[in-house]
C-alpha cells in the first residue's frame, strides 16, 4: 500500500500537460529530419533566444512527421516553422497569408547526392549516371525535399521518366540516416540523400568507403526556411512578425548557429521557393490531376 | 486416384479445407514480390549486435516520461473500451450493435490516431481514443459471445418467458461470463501496451517514439534499452494487472496523464471539410475528376491485391509456426524450465514490434515482401502458438507412448486441430489489418498509400482508403465466420466460440 501511495505521488509529480490558457503561447516546431534529442537540444536553444529577444513565453514542441509539422501550423498549434522547401510550400498553400521570412546562409545553395553500393560499380560523373537505370532505388522520407522532390525533378530530367520506370525497385527509407544505411548495407543499390546529413555522417566515420560512394551531386537548390503564420500579429499585437523577423536574422550565437549548422540567417520570400512549388506541381505532390 | 475421389468426396473435411488455403497461398506466392538482393548487410548486422548487448537509457527522465505514457495510455484505453465493450455487448443480439462493433475493430489502432491527431492533435485524448474505439468492437464482440454462450437455465428458471430488464441480466446472465471476461480483459492489457507502443512510431509521446527515432538513426542502444522496457512491461503486467488494485491504477493512470486535447471547432470544421472527395470540394471539372479517379483506382487496386497477397500467405505461414511454435508451452512435449523457457520466446517474439523485425529483415535480405512475411509469422504464429500450447494443456496425453515426432503428427495435430482453425480463423482479420498497416513502412499494402496521402495532407482520399481497408477486414470476418459454422465442432463456432478468444492461460505463470 506505501509503495502504491509513492507510486502515485511519482506519478503526479511528473506529469505534464499544464498549459498556460490566458493569454496565447507562442509556439514553434520543426519538421523531424534529425536525431529527436539533437533537435530538443538545437530549438530549446532557439526558443531560450527568442523569448529573451521577443518579452515572451517562447516554447518549442518536437512533431514526429512532416505532415504532423504542417497540421501543427495549419491548426495554429504553432505560428512559426523551420520547415524544409517542400513541406514549406505545403503549409504556405494550407495557410494563406503566411510567408517565409528568413533561411540559412546555406539554404539557398542546397543540394542532394546521389549514393551508390561499390557492388555496382557505377563511377562519379558530371550527370545522372545512365548506369544507375534499372537498379532498386531509394528516396528519403516521402515528403522531404532534399530526400525525394529534387532527386525525383532530375531523374525525370535526365530519364525522361518516372523513378518507377527507370528503377527496378523504388523504395522510401522514411529518412536521410537509414537511406544512407540502407545504401551502404547493399538493402537499396542506388540512393538520394541530404548532403549534409551525408557529410556528417563521414565526418562521423559512419560510413565505409569501401561500402558507399557519392556519383553525383545535384544542381544548387533553395530548401530550408522559418514560415511564419500570416495572423500572427493580430495574435501578438502589430508589429511582431518584424521583430521576429530581426530577431531570427540577428542570431549570432554561435552554439546556435552550429547546432543546424548554418552560418548565418538571410531574409527570404515566398518567391525564393517558386522553383520547389512547380517542381512539385509538375511531379503531382500537390492537388494537381 | 483413389485418395482424390474420396477427398473430393469429402464436402465438410477439413483436409480440405486445409488444403483449399494452402492452395491460395501457394497461388500468392508466385504472385508476391520475393527477392533476396543482400550485399554486405555485416556492417549493420554488427552495430545493431553491439546495441542489443549495450542498452543504454541516454535521459533518464524522457525515458520514465515515455514509461508512463505507454501505461496511462494502455491503461485508459483498456478500462475506457472495457467500459464500451460492456455496454455494446449486453445489446449484442442487436444486429445493428455487431455491425458498429465490428466497423470499429475494422480499423487499425494506428488509422485511427492518424485520423485523431488530425482533430486533436498530438494529445493524450487522440491516443487514448485510437486505443479505445478499436478495443471496443473486439471487447464488444468477446463479451458479447461469453454472455451468449453463458448457461442459460438460471434466466429461464427466474423468468421462464424470458425478461430483459437490467436486474434481471445482472443476476443471472454476468455472473456466469463474468470470470472469462475478467480473464480477456487482462489480455486485451497486454495487447494495449503493445498498441500505445506502435502509436509511438506516428509521433505519440510513448515508448515508440523514442523506438521508432533510435532505429531510424540507427542508435541501437538506446534501442535495445527501449525494447527491454517493453518486454519487461509486458512480462510483468502478470504481477501487478490485478481486479483489486485497479481502483488505485485506474485514478492514478487518469491523475498523472488527464485526457486533454488541443482543438477547435475551425479545427475540425476545416478537418472535416477536407475529408468531403476533392473533386466536390473544388468542384473540379469533369476531365480533372476522372484522373483523380484513375489515380485513386490505381492505389486502390494496387493496395488491395498487395494486402490480400500479403495477408493469405502470412496466413498459413502462421498456422506452420503456429503449430510447431506450440509444442514450446505445451506439457506434451516440454516441462520445467524447458517450457518457461520456451514461453519466453514465445512472449518476446510477439512482444517485438513487427516493424522492428522488418527493419531487421529489410538489411539483412533487402527490400521485398520477405522481410513483412517473416516478421508478421512470427509475431501472430508466436501468439497463437502460446495459446494452442496452453490449451493442449487440457487434452489427455497419448495412451501409446511414443517418440515426440510421432505424437506430433499422429497425436498432437489431430486432437488439437479443429480448434487450431478456430484460432487461425479469428486471427485472420487480424492479420489482413496489420498487413494493411505495414504498407506504412514502405511495403506497397493499402498503409502504403494511406500514409502517403496523409503525407501529402489529402484527407479525403486517406479516408476513401482506410474505408476500402476496413470493407476487407470485414469481409475475411465474415467470411471466417461461415467457414466455422461449416467446418468446425459446436463448441467451436462463433456464437459459442468465446473460449477462443478470452485466453485464459495467458496469465499464468508457465
Amino acid at each position: 500500500m506505501r509503495y502504491l501511495t509513492a507510486l502515485l505521488a511519482l506519478l503526479v509529480s511528473t506529469s505534464g500537460f499544464a498549459v498556460d490558457t490566458q493569454r496565447p503561447q507562442f509556439t514553434f516546431t520543426a519538421i523531424p529530419d534529425q536525431n529527436e534529442a539533437e533537435l530538443v537540444r538545437r530549438f530549446g536553444q532557439v526558443a531560450d533566444y527568442l523569448s529573451e529577444q521577443l518579452k515572451v513565453d517562447v516554447e518549442y514542441i518536437p512533431v514526429k512527421s512532416y505532415p504532423a509539422a504542417i497540421t501543427a501550423f495549419r491548426n495554429n498549434q504553432v505560428q512559426l516553422a523551420w520547415f524544409g522547401g517542400l513541406s514549406g510550400v505545403q503549409a504556405r498553400r494550407a495557410v494563406p497569408g503566411s510567408e517565409a521570412i528568413a533561411q540559412g546562409y546555406e539554404d539557398q545553395f542546397f543540394k542532394s547526392y546521389f549514393i551508390a553500393h561499390k557492388s555496382t560499380g557505377i563511377e562519379a560523373g558530371d550527370g545522372l549516371p545512365q548506369a544507375v537505370a534499372g537498379r532498386t532505388f531509394t528516396f528519403g522520407s516521402k515528403g522531404s525535399t532534399s530526400g525525394r522532390l529534387m532527386p525525383e525533378f532530375y531523374i525525370r530530367e535526365a530519364f525522361g521518366e518516372a523513378p518507377e520506370e527507370v528503377f527496378s525497385r523504388v523504395g522510401f527509407s522514411g529518412d536521410h540516416s537509414r537511406t544512407v544505411a540502407l545504401v551502404q548495407s547493399g538493402a537499396f543499390e542506388v540512393g538520394a540523400v541530404n548532403y549534409a546529413v551525408w557529410e556528417k555522417a563521414v565526418a562521423n566515420g559512419d560510413v565505409d568507403a569501401d561500402q558507399v560512394s557519392v556519383i553525383w551531386t545535384t544542381p544548387e537548390y533553395a530548401d530550408y526556411q522559418w514560415t511564419v503564420r500570416g495572423d500572427i500579429d493580430q495574435q501578438f499585437g502589430a508589429g511582431f512578425k518584424e521583430k521576429l523577423t530581426r530577431a531570427l536574422l540577428a542570431i549570432d550565437d554561435k552554439a546556435i548557429l552550429d547546432s543546424f549548422p548554418r552560418s548565418r540567417f538571410v531574409s527570404a520570400d515566398n518567391d525564393v521557393y517558386r522553383a520547389i512549388e512547380q517542381t512539385a506541381q509538375a511531379i503531382g505532390l500537390l492537388d494537381d490531376f | 486416384m483413389h485418395f482424390f475421389k474420396h477427398f473430393l468426396q469429402q464436402r465438410r473435411s477439413l483436409r480440405r479445407l486445409t488444403f483449399y488455403f494452402a492452395a491460395i497461398a501457394l497461388v500468392c506466392l508466385a504472385f508476391a514480390d520475393i527477392v533476396i538482393s543482400t550485399r554486405s548487410p555485416g556492417h549493420e548486422l554488427w552495430l545493431m549486435a553491439k546495441g542489443l548487448v549495450t542498452p543504454r537509457i541516454e535521459d533518464s527522465h524522457q525515458w520514465l516520461d515515455a514509461v508512463i505514457y505507454t501505461l496511462t495510455f494502455s491503461l485508459q484505453g483498456v478500462i475506457l473500451a472495457a467500459g464500451l465493450g460492456f455496454v455494446l455487448s449486453i445489446f449484442y443480439h442487436l444486429a445493428w450493435v455487431r455491425v458498429l462493433g465490428a466497423c470499429l475493430r475494422s480499423v487499425h489502432e494506428v488509422f485511427w490516431a492518424l485520423i485523431f491527431i488530425q482533430i486533436f492533435g498530438i494529445s493524450t485524448l487522440a491516443g487514448v481514443l485510437a486505443i479505445l474505439l478499436p478495443f471496443g468492437g473486439t471487447i464488444a464482440k468477446v463479451y458479447g459471445e461469453q454472455l451468449e454462450e453463458s448457461d442459460p437455465s438460471p434466466a429461464r428458471a427466474l423468468l421462464p418467458g424470458g425478461g430483459t430488464s437490467i436486474s434481471h441480466f445482472f443476476y443471472t446472465r454476468l455472473p456466469l461470463a463474468f470470470h472469462a471476461m475478467r480473464n480477456y480483459t487482462a489480455y486485451r492489457m497486454e495487447c494495449a501496451i503493445r498498441s500505445s507502443v506502435v502509436l509511438g512510431f506516428i509521433g505519440l509521446p510513448t515508448l515508440g517514439f523514442h523506438l521508432e527515432t533510435a532505429l531510424r538513426t540507427g542508435d541501437y542502444s538506446s534501442a535495445s534499452a527501449l525494447l527491454l522496457t517493453l518486454l519487461a512491461l509486458v512480462y510483468s503486467l502478470r504481477f501487478w494487472f490485478k481486479a483489486k488494485w485497479l481502483w488505485i491504477l485506474v485514478p492514478a493512470a487518469f491523475i498523472a496523464r488527464p485526457l486533454s486535447a488541443q482543438w477547435s471547432a475551425a479545427n475540425l470544421g476545416q478537418f472535416l471539410w477536407d475529408c468531403v472527395p476533392g473533386p466536390i470540394r473544388q468542384d473540379w471539372p469533369l476531365e480533372k475528376t476522372l484522373r483523380w479517379l484513375l489515380w485513386l483506382g490505381e492505389q486502390i487496386a494496387s493496395g488491395v491485391w498487395n494486402t490480400a497477397l500479403l495477408a493469405q500467405i502470412v496466413l498459413v505461414l502462421t498456422g506452420i509456426f503456429a503449430l510447431l511454435g506450440s509444442t514450446l508451452n505445451s506439457s506434451h512435449f516440454v516441462a520445467g524450465m524447458a517450457r518457461s523457457t520456451g514461453d519466453g520466446f514465445l512472449l518476446i517474439l510477439r512482444s517485438l514490434p513487427e516493424y522492428l523485425l522488418n527493419f531487421i529483415g529489410l538489411i539483412v535480405l533487402g527490400p521485398s515482401m520477405l522481410p513483412a512475411i517473416i516478421a508478421m509469422t512470427l509475431h501472430n504464429g508466436a501468439i497463437i502458438g502460446h495459446l494452442l500450447g496452453g490449451h493442449s494443456d487440457e487434452i489427455e496425453p497419448a495412451a501409446i507412448p511414443s517418440g515426440p515426432l510421432c505424437r506430433f503428427a499422429y497425436y498432437y495435430v489431430p486432437t488439437l486441430y479443429q480448434r487450431f482453425l478456430a484460432y487461425c480463423f479469428y486471427r485472420w482479420e487480424i492479420i489482413i489489418r496489420e498487413t494493411a498497416m505495414l504498407g506504412i513502412l514502405g511495403i506497397p499494402t493499402l498503409g502504403f498509400y494511406i500514409d502517403s496521402a496523409f503525407e501529402f495532407l489529402r484527407f479525403d482520399v486517406a479516408l476513401i482508403l482506410i474505408a476500402v481497408s476496413a470493407g476487407m477486414t470485414l469481409s475475411a470476418d465474415y467470411i471466417s465466420r461461415k467457414l466455422r459454422h461449416q467446418f468446425l465442432k459446436p463448441d467451436l463456432r462463433p456464437a459459442h466460440g468465446s473460449q477462443i478468444q478470452m485466453a485464459p492461460l495467458t496469465f499464468r505463470n508457465p
